[in-house]
């Protein structure tokens, strides 16, 4: 289980995060959702002890990972895999090098073993006979598919995915989501996802929780998420609606 | 009073600064010692800040020696002295020329290209995947290129001290027509085992300076181009700087 309390984080004099309180359950599929530059991508670093709080607990199973350093933190770590929003591929390497490095360096695995995970986890994301490309000649896509399959290849216990689809076309974006679930559903990780794919993310996710003004707003399962009363979230997650008035279908939740 | 609190204010933040460039090194040391070995990581970065820098020492340190070697003739000439033109030549690149220059030359081409490969991997948040996996940025990165600068600086001095006596010979004796014995007859003389020592001694520190300036700045870059671009011009002034401020210190201190 994850938990935040009162999280609270100043970034360049301007408070983004102003007392999160989250509880994240485990084993399950949580998107977090929200205005771009609202603070998801730093919430995410809080989980995973890129960012400290300048106030507040992070809660990792257990263990408050807010002012943990050097190897403790590490050990907390190992739990942990993330798909960056910039993808952060290691442009040093080959894209089957990047998906290997996690297994070689962490599970300190060798030979076999790891091509035929890294070959199966390439072509899940729908790069296989991509592997030997370095992620400068990658589209911007097909980088975020690398670094999710460099995310997916360790099977951990809990993934941070930062808007995992974002830049990719509709059906590729769906073929993610997909993939993403039937993972999910096979290894029970702990997923937290950050997402602007509404409405699709209301189909796949256990919880959603909306971040807005540095708190949490609100978070419910997904199937209640949709019958808030908050005008403010309601207009977020219902512009859909503005395509109806113009003639066009929208999604069906 | 203002003023004083300004010198205050800027002594704090240098104070400040020299500390986490200590905590920086002495970090790095001490991953350094705890497995995973990257004996791999520090053979690549060898082939990096070493092989690759031999190109441009020889070629510094062939102009270097002939320019001693035509300028130290025509003085030593007035003084009937141009038997020990090999002496002065020797000396001068084995104590001073060769480890300053040498590390200019590897600040300029590998110091530079260090901070910025890692201020790249920082902006575009390489060294944020590397924690992720719980893998220590430190000891990854920046212990390997340490081992490898401080194994490398020394030989690439070797390699310049060598080349650049053998440039004073090609100028001193074969242009200028000088006395071919005498020339290394009298470097066999003068140059004695301090010289060497002290020349080595440099070239060691200079080694550890030029990866540790280059490596923290990188590390410590700001998330732009910008940035990448302060951080480099820093990292190579403050390593040059440092390099001869060092030099000056250590020489008074040899003598
Ligand atoms: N390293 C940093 N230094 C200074 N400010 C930062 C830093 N990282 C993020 N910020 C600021 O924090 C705020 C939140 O950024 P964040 O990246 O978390 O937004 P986001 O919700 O992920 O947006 P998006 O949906 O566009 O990805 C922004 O105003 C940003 O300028
Ligand atoms: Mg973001």
């Amino acid at each position: 289980m994850i938990k935040l309390v009162g999280v609270e984080k100043t970034l360049g004099g301007q408070p983004v995060l102003r007392g999160v309180d989250l509880t994240i359950p485990a084993g399950k599929l949580t998107t977090i959702i929200g205005r771009s530059g609202e603070g998801k991508s730093v919430l995410l670093k809080h989980i995973i002890g890129l960012m400290q709080p300048d106030r507040g607990e992070v809660w990792i199973d257990g263990t408050d990972i807010a002012r943990l350093k050097g190897q403790a933190l590490n050990e907390v770590r190992k739990k942990f895999a993330m798909l960056f929003q910039s993808a952060a591929l290691f442009d040093s390497m080959t894209v089957c090098d990047n998906v290997a490095f996690p297994l070689r360096e962490k599970l300190r695995l060798t030979g076999d073993t790891v091509t035929r995970r890294v070959d199966e986890k390439l072509a899940q994301v729908g790069l296989a006979g991509m592997g030997h490309k370095f992620p400068a000649e990658l589209s911007g896509g097909m980088r975020k598919r690398a670094g999710l399959a460099r995310a997916l290849v360790m099977e951990p216990e809990i993934i941070l995915f930062d808007e995992p689809t974002t830049g990719l076309d509709p059906l590729m974006a769906k073929s993610i989501h997909d993939l993403i679930v039937a993972m999910h559903r096979q290894f029970g990780f702990t997923a937290v996802m950050v997402s602007h794919e509404i409405p699709e993310i209301f189909g796949i996710s256990d919880w959603v929780a909306m971040l807005k003004k540095g708190r949490i707003a609100e978070m419910a399962p997904s199937s209640e998420f949709v019958k808030t009363t908050d005008e403010e979230i309601r207009e977020f997650i219902f512009v859909g609606g503005t395509f109806m008035t113009k003639g066009l279908p929208t999604a069906s939740l | 009073m203002d003023g004083i609190a300004r010198i205050g204010r800027y002594t704090l933040d240098l104070t400040e600064q020299m500390g986490r460039m200590m905590l920086f090194v002495l970090s790095s040391f001490a991953w350094l010692t705890r497995p995973p070995f990257r004996f791999y990581q520090i053979v690549k970065q060898l082939n990096f800040i070493g092989y690759k820098s031999t190109f441009v020492v020889v070629l510094t340190a062939v102009f270097t020696g002939m320019v001693l070697a035509l300028q130290g003739y025509y003085t030593l000439r007035k003084f009937g002295s141009e038997a020990v033109l090999g002496s002065a030549v020797a000396l001068s690149i084995i104590r001073e020329l060769g480890p300053v220059l040498a590390a200019l030359m590897v600040t300029a081409r590998a110091g530079s290209a260090m901070t910025a490969e890692i201020g790249i991997m920082r902006i575009t948040e390489q060294i944020d995947a590397l924690d992720t996996m719980a893998i220590n940025p430190l000891q990854y990165l920046i212990g390997p290129k340490l081992v490898a600068s401080l194994i490398a600086v020394p030989l690439l001095v070797a390699l310049f001290d060598v080349v650049g006596i053998y440039g004073g010979y090609v100028v001193g004796v074969q242009l200028l027509n000088g006395n071919e014995g005498a020339y290394w007859s009298s470097i066999e003389s003068a140059v004695e085992w301090k010289d060497v020592y002290g020349g080595i001694l440099k070239s060691i520190s200079f080694g550890l300076l030029i990866s540790w300036v280059c490596c923290y700045k990188g590390f410590h870059t700001k998330h732009s181009a910008e940035g990448l671009g302060t951080a480099t011009t820093e990292a190579v002034v403050l390593s040059a700087v440092l390099i001869l401020v060092w030099d000056y210190f250590l020489t008074s201190v040899l003598l």
